[in-house]
């Protein structure tokens, strides 16, 4: 039980203090920006609607709290397993996430380099930034589950393995982004990092389980959702939705963070010029 | 399309005749290589550890981080004079620059391996077999490392601090590579033939493939920075 419950203190943690800190960095650049252009923001979508963000937000922390009463008191005892099995529920839906920011990325960097509009490029940003921060829950997730199943934080297993080197492909476009400095060559060039980076990953997959193969006759832990009773089931859809709204909400206030900080660079760049 | 490949001739020839006249890259690539065996020879004990485990994974890590100094160089000297402005407001096709640059870069890359493979089996006492079979997972290795490569590196030289971080994004994306060539020249020195080892040899091609395609596709954009 020790390490089920650090689990889920560490990953309510992350998620909340995420959710925190953009919200606190929100805060502060929303009272900026409407000093700065005083009020005269050209497109209001979606994303700037406070209604939308404060909905998502508690949407999000309702579905957490339900999904997990269902997943720490509700779903049953798995039979022969120790109930640390009970980090699964979060374990998939965060790699679930962490897929769909990364394909998020993908979609975003096209769009750019089609249409242009850096727009597509904070969806990129953000997808990947979301993504990475999934990833991380995934794999801590994933190394508490292997300490008590397996006996040892890490193994050099495929499906690790494969998590270890998506986040690592992604870190390396976050680090583009942090290093340049004018935003259309850093929207261009992460564009092109996130179309490949992308093109990678099914190579990479490949590759590490022909390797794999090589290095464990016998996948381990193999079939983890295989025979899942049918409270299990609902237990692991209702946590995945969950994360989903969890994620949609943390996506629309990080976009409208960046959006606010592209505005308010734009603004600086204007009354530089004159 | 004979035009084409006419300016890829030329921007391939520039670059050797530029190389051959200064030798700084090839000799510095080679060196380094040199200095990989040495390191990992001291660290690794062959009197305990079987030579034919560890040597294809020490051969391509000095292969791939000379490698990166190559990258390095090469988009560098365009840099210089603003050569590779130059370049870019000659009438020929932007795409032909990344296939010149490819070519040359992948050129290097294979005279410093010509030089840094006997080294390799001296060092390590290998037994020298299948060498047309390392040869060919040697060239699909290095090409893909070379698609990749060249893509990234034209990037990295659009500021400072992107140079030094050539690594961490190109490492990341080469992996596949890196795997199918490390296990695809163990097995090849341990005696195998080339059928057993055709799911590696699939992954190289479609790997080279599918990165000289998509680099083809995208290349453009890394240019206008």
């Amino acid at each position: 039980m020790y390490y089920l419950f650090s689990a889920y203190g560490l990953m309510l943690f992350i998620l909340f203090a995420y959710i925190a800190r953009v919200n606190i960095k929100c805060g502060s650049l929303v009272a900026k920006a409407e000093i700065l252009t005083n009020h005269q923001r050209k497109e209001i979508s979606i994303i700037d609607s406070s209604n939308v963000r404060i909905g998502l937000i508690g949407l999000a922390f309702v579905f957490i709290l339900i999904a997990l009463y269902m997943a720490l008191v509700w779903s049953p005892d798995a039979k022969g397993e120790p109930p640390t099995y009970r980090i699964l529920y979060f374990h998939v839906a965060s790699a679930n996430m962490s897929y769909v920011g990364f394909f998020i990325t993908f979609i975003g960097s096209i769009l750019y380099l089609w249409k242009k509009d850096l727009r597509f490029d904070r969806w990129a940003k953000v997808g990947a930034d979301l993504g990475v921060h999934f990833c991380a829950l995934m794999i801590l997730t994933g190394m508490i589950w292997g300490k008590q199943r397996w006996g040892a934080w890490w193994i050099w297993e495929p499906r690790l393995t494969m998590a270890l080197v998506l986040m690592v492909i992604y870190i390396g476009y976050l680090i583009l982004r942090h290093v340049m400095e004018n935003p259309v060559t850093t929207a261009q060039y992460a564009s092109v990092y996130g179309i490949i980076g992308f093109i990678d990953v099914p190579l990479v997959h490949y590759a590490i389980k022909l390797w794999g193969k090589l290095m464990h006759p016998v996948v381990t832990g193999g079939g983890k959702n295989a025979g899942l009773a049918p409270e299990m089931m609902l237990t692991l859809q209702v946590s995945i939705v969950a994360f989903l709204v969890t994620f949609c909400a943390m996506y629309i206030v990080r976009l409208h963070v960046d959006s606010l900080e592209a505005d308010i660079s734009r603004y600086n760049a204007v009354r530089k010029e004159g | 399309m004979k035009k084409y490949f006419r300016h890829i001739g030329i921007i391939v020839w520039k670059d050797i005749l530029l190389e051959f006249r200064t030798k700084e890259t090839l000799i510095s690539m080679f060196m380094l290589a040199v200095l990989i065996l040495i390191i990992f020879i001291f660290s690794i004990h062959l009197g305990k550890i079987k030579a034919l485990d560890v040597a294809p994974g020490v051969l391509w890590i000095a292969i791939i981080f000379a490698g990166t100094i190559g990258l390095n160089r090469s988009f560098l000297n365009e840099k210089e004079n603003d050569c590779l402005l130059g370049m870019m407001s000659t009438p020929i096709d932007r795409t032909a620059i990344y296939f010149g640059k490819m070519i040359s870069n992948f050129f290097f890359m294979a005279i410093m391996e010509i030089f840094i493979f006997p080294v390799f089996i001296v060092f390590f006492n290998l037994p020298v077999q299948n060498f047309p079979g390392i040869l060919l997972i040697t060239f699909l290795g290095t090409l893909g490392f070379t698609a990749c490569g060249t893509l990234l590196s034209t990037m990295s030289v659009a500021s400072v601090k992107l140079r030094y971080m050539l690594p961490v994004l190109l490492y990341p994306l080469i992996l596949p590579v890196v795997i199918a060539a490390v296990h695809s020249t163990g097995a090849l020195l341990y005696g195998k033939q080339l059928s057993d080892i055709a799911q590696w040899l699939k992954l190289l091609i479609s790997f080279d493939i599918i990165f000289m395609t998509a680099s083809f596709l995208v290349f453009e954009y890394t240019l206008e920075g």
